[in-house]
């Protein structure tokens, strides 16, 4: 057992956690990050990039499947494609091993040390870490918690067996023929969607009466007539109840009531995440809570003084690019600079088919006063030429008295990137005539941008 | 016309109720923005509460001594325009203003209330921009962010760019037309944490002898202004003439030497106290301590028998044993056993010192900083190099009107230079 003394201690080498300490190494700070799994988190080991690899690849495999039916801009395959996705695993595998090595070459470059097991606080400067090669008790000037979040199970249908969470789908050796997907949020949606491109027989269940309920129904409607289209059965309204009697499926009451069984080789449930409050001392640390979360301040300060928490630990939204936000943030403010956490927009994406962006308010939020301009991806020349779709669209949202922007949402395909446009206008406070007044490149996706603020103020040139 | 209501802010700290102590404003008065309306105090502070607007004030809340709680209604004011009467919620007037002498407390993180005592801005606005209190002012990351680190609240800025953005241009014009933003908020976060330092190795027995010698000995301090100017000249003249063989000359050699030439007169002085078995050691050896500043602290080593030693040889060894403290290669023999100790510390000399008697000696001499100034000299003004002499004795052993005769007699032999080579003085 030996005793390490560290300025500032991270524990959870997520996309908040290892942020933080690679900003920490950088200013020079004493660092310490535990992590008790691998490098990167939830998001690069078993998220974001993990279930985007898995889209990507089933996107091809869509695409060759329909050339294989019928050809396609004049291309055609003599019969159809094979799948086999243990080997798509593999592939997805290398690209998270990638990541993986490039973070831990990061925070060695910023000379943070990592320490690898399952960090338990005795008090709330004192971390015991139980490594493979014994016990390391870290004691730190400064603590940043960074734990992240887990899926949550339902009760009467925990995990194990045909259950699946998120994590176990994304290490599918095997397709499953019939795929039952519970929570029609954004990750049941992302997931049931690959897997349905990749050919499995996909049903939704949902318990609210919509797909992807955080969203507005004009944004949502392009997913919902693409799983119409390919076949993919929804339940709305509806409660997952258990396992059928023999396991191999299960039992729903549909928006009547009635109990359905729906067979099921795999049962994903996606019904939200919960922060990860639990096994590592929080409770010895006697630090304030706001209901499941951490309370912190705009600083990221909790009530302990110098122990911080950020990430998905601390609320809503929980997203990778917020917790790394505040990591950078935390890191900064033990070094003596004054910042605060005062995003005007955080951009929320959907990697559906078609993807889906927001940021900042909707119409319904902004209310009645505001001013919204759409432009459809049918009249973007760059959206047609790549087959992108014809339900795309752009959408502004602005104040009527002085044109201020309040939000951008957007539904398509290829859509996603477009959210460095959206947030970057956001945050620098334009006007629906700053957005006018950029010459977009032709062709591309951003002109669909550019017509919406046009359309908003009432002179665009292509609708 | 509207109606403007003021509540008692949040004023930070966990503070939920304030005590109204003064008011300055009574019904009917017009009043400007920023004038004090009110002094409410805390347990952490008295803090005087100013108005974010101008007007007429119709109704105040609050008997003096009543405690009010935060977000309570204390001032309503009729002003130009909406006013903000008719929202519901607490309008955020200007944050309150620490009164002068009261110390800042740092709270503790504890959200909520936000950890950080808010900002306190006490800032004109040049522009008179009265942003409704629940419109977000509009700006740039990087204007919101600097804005952030001076202590510029944004709400009060005015903002030029399209909407109302406001511009980093805004921000420069509000910060100068309303001087230095105030340094109590601009400038780095507060920062709490400590470092942990062991107080080991030569920083440890520093320490223990420092702490020894104040306990134990009664110091008399005693600081005399010697004339350099002779000894300076010579100095010069010698340093000038020397060979290669022999070491530049600085000031501790002759102090040295008259130290050296005042043991008989004085034996009393330069000697070692033992004062637990009540015996003074007097030596008739001169063995001088020289405080040293070497990499890990300060160090003593000894130039022994500077009795026997002349100027050169003085300065020789001198150099020899500060370069052994130095590069850590001292004997034990050459840290230990002097009987008198020079403390000087060069040009960062200072006007007087209150040295630490190197115990168990019972005297410590310091030169301070060499100083050319105007003085009169036989009725002239002439430019003389002065220079003051701090000295510590050990009261037990020395009483005052002898450290003083002492001192006069070291100043003769310094200020008459001639004498420290004379073999009768």
């Amino acid at each position: 057992m030996q005793t390490v003394k560290t300025k500032v201690l991270v524990v959870g080498g997520g996309p908040g956690g290892y942020v933080a300490a690679i900003r920490s190494g950088q200013l020079g700070m004493d660092t310490v990050l535990v992590e008790s799994g691998r490098l990167g988190g939830t998001c690069l080991t078993r998220g974001c990039i993990p279930s985007k690899a898995l889209i990507h690849a089933a996107g091809q495999f869509e695409d060759m499947a329909k050339a294989a039916r019928a050809p396609r801009f004049g291309i055609g395959l003599p019969s159809a494609p094979t799948l086999d996705l243990a080997a798509t695993m593999a592939w997805k595998d290398g690209v998270v091993g990638k990541l993986n090595g490039g973070v831990a070459a990061l925070l060695k470059r910023a000379k943070v040390k990592v320490l690898t097991g399952l960090g338990r606080f005795s008090d709330a400067k004192t971390c015991h870490v139980a490594g493979a090669d014994g016990e390391t008790i870290v004691e730190a000037e400064h603590v940043i918690l960074a734990t992240g979040s887990e899926p949550v199970a339902l009760p009467h249908l925990p995990f194990g067996g045909r259950v699946i969470s998120s994590t176990e789908a994304l290490e599918l050796q095997v397709l499953p023929e019939k795929l039952v997907v519970v929570g029609a949020g954004y990750i049941g949606l992302e997931l049931g969607s690959a897997f349905r491109k990749l050919g499995a027989d996909v049903t939704i269940v949902e318990l609210q009466t919509r797909i992807l309920p955080l969203y507005d129904p004009q944004l949502v409607e392009p997913v919902r007539l693409w799983l119409d289209r390919h076949g993919v059965t929804l339940h709305l309204g509806a409660r997952a109840l258990s396992l059928s009697t023999n396991g191999d499926g299960l039992i729903i009451a549909d928006k009547e009531g009635a109990a359905i069984t729906l067979q099921a080789d795999q049962i994903l449930v996606t019904v939200g995440r919960r922060p990860a409050t639990e096994g590592w001392g929080l409770k010895e640390m006697a630090i304030e809570r706001n209901g499941p979360f951490v309370r912190v301040d705009d600083r990221c300060a909790t009530s302990t003084q110098n122990v911080w928490a950020i990430g998905d630990l601390v609320g809503e939204p929980m997203l990778a690019h917020k917790a790394s936000a505040q990591g950078e943030m935390v890191a900064e403010i033990i070094a003596g600079h004054r910042r605060r956490f005062d995003p005007v927009a955080i951009p929320a994406i959907c990697f559906t088919e078609p993807e889906i962006v927001s940021v900042g308010l909707d119409p319904a939020t902004a209310g009645p006063e505001a001013i919204v301009g759409v432009f459809p991806y049918l009249a973007n020349g760059r959206a047609l030429s790549m087959d992108a779709g014809a339900d795309g669209f752009v959408r502004v949202v602005a104040r009527a008295d002085n044109h201020r922007l309040l939000g951008v949402q957007a539904v398509g395909q290829y859509v996603s990137e477009l959210s460095a446009s959206f947030t970057l206008a956001l945050e620098m406070g334009a006007v629906l005539e700053d957005i006018a007044g950029v010459i977009q490149a032709h062709p591309s996706l951003g002109e669909a941008f550019h017509e919406a603020a046009l359309k908003a103020l009432g002179h665009a040139i292509h609708v | 016309m509207g109606r403007y209501v003021f509540r008692l802010p949040d004023i930070g700290e966990g503070v939920a109720e304030a005590e109204v102590v003064a008011w300055h404003v009574k019904v009917g008065d017009r009043i400007e923005e920023d004038q004090t309306l009110v002094d409410v105090m805390t347990d952490k502070a008295t803090v005087d509460m100013t108005s974010p607007v101008s007007g007429v004030v119709m109704a105040i809340h609050g008997e003096l001594g009543q405690l009010v709680p935060v977000g309570s209604t204390l001032v309503e004011l009729d002003v130009e325009g909406a006013g903000n009467a008719d929202e519901g919620a607490p309008a955020s007037p200007a944050p309150p203003r620490r009164q002068a002498g009261e110390s800042p407390e740092l709270a503790a993180a504890a959200p909520p209330p936000p950890p950080e005592p808010k900002p306190a801005p006490a800032m004109p606005r040049p522009d008179g921009v009265a942003r409704p209190a629940d419109e977000v002012p509009i700006a740039a990351p990087a204007t919101r962010r600097r804005a952030f680190e001076l202590g510029v609240p944004l709400q009060f800025v005015a903002g030029s760019g399209p909407g109302g953005r406001i511009t980093p241009e805004d921000l420069d014009a509000f910060i100068a037309a309303s001087g230095a933003a105030s340094p109590s908020v601009s400038g780095p976060a507060p920062r709490t944490a400590v470092s942990e330092i062991k107080i080991i190795g030569l920083r440890r027995r520093i320490a223990e002898r420092m702490q020894d010698a104040k306990r134990r000995i009664p110091h008399f301090s005693y600081v005399e202004e010697f004339d350099m100017t002779e000894i300076e000249a010579l100095r010069r003249e010698l340093n000038e003439a020397r060979g290669s063989d022999r070491p530049k000359l600085t000031l501790l050699p002759f102090f040295m030497r008259a130290l050296a030439k005042l043991q008989s007169e004085f034996p009393h002085v330069n000697a070692r106290y033992d004062d637990e078995a009540g015996v003074l050691h007097a030596h008739e050896g001169v063995h001088i301590g020289i405080a040293t500043q070497t990499p890990g602290g300060l160090m003593v080593p000894v130039v022994r028998h500077a009795e026997a030693l002349d100027l050169w040889d003085c300065a020789r060894e001198l150099t020899r044993v500060t370069s052994a403290a130095r590069d850590g290669t001292a004997t034990r023999e050459e840290l230990s056993g002097s009987t008198i100790t020079l403390t000087s510390l060069g040009t960062l000399g200072g006007i007087a010192a209150t040295p630490v008697i190197n115990s168990p000696e019972v005297a410590i001499i310091g030169p301070n900083k060499l100083v050319d100034r105007p003085v009169v000299r036989d009725a002239q003004i002439v430019i003389r190099t002065l220079m003051n002499l701090s000295s510590s004795f050990d009261h037990r052993i020395v009483d005052g009107h002898d450290a003083a005769r002492f001192v006069q007699r070291l100043k003769r032999l310094i200020e008459r230079p001639a004498l420290l080579f004379m073999d009768q003085v």
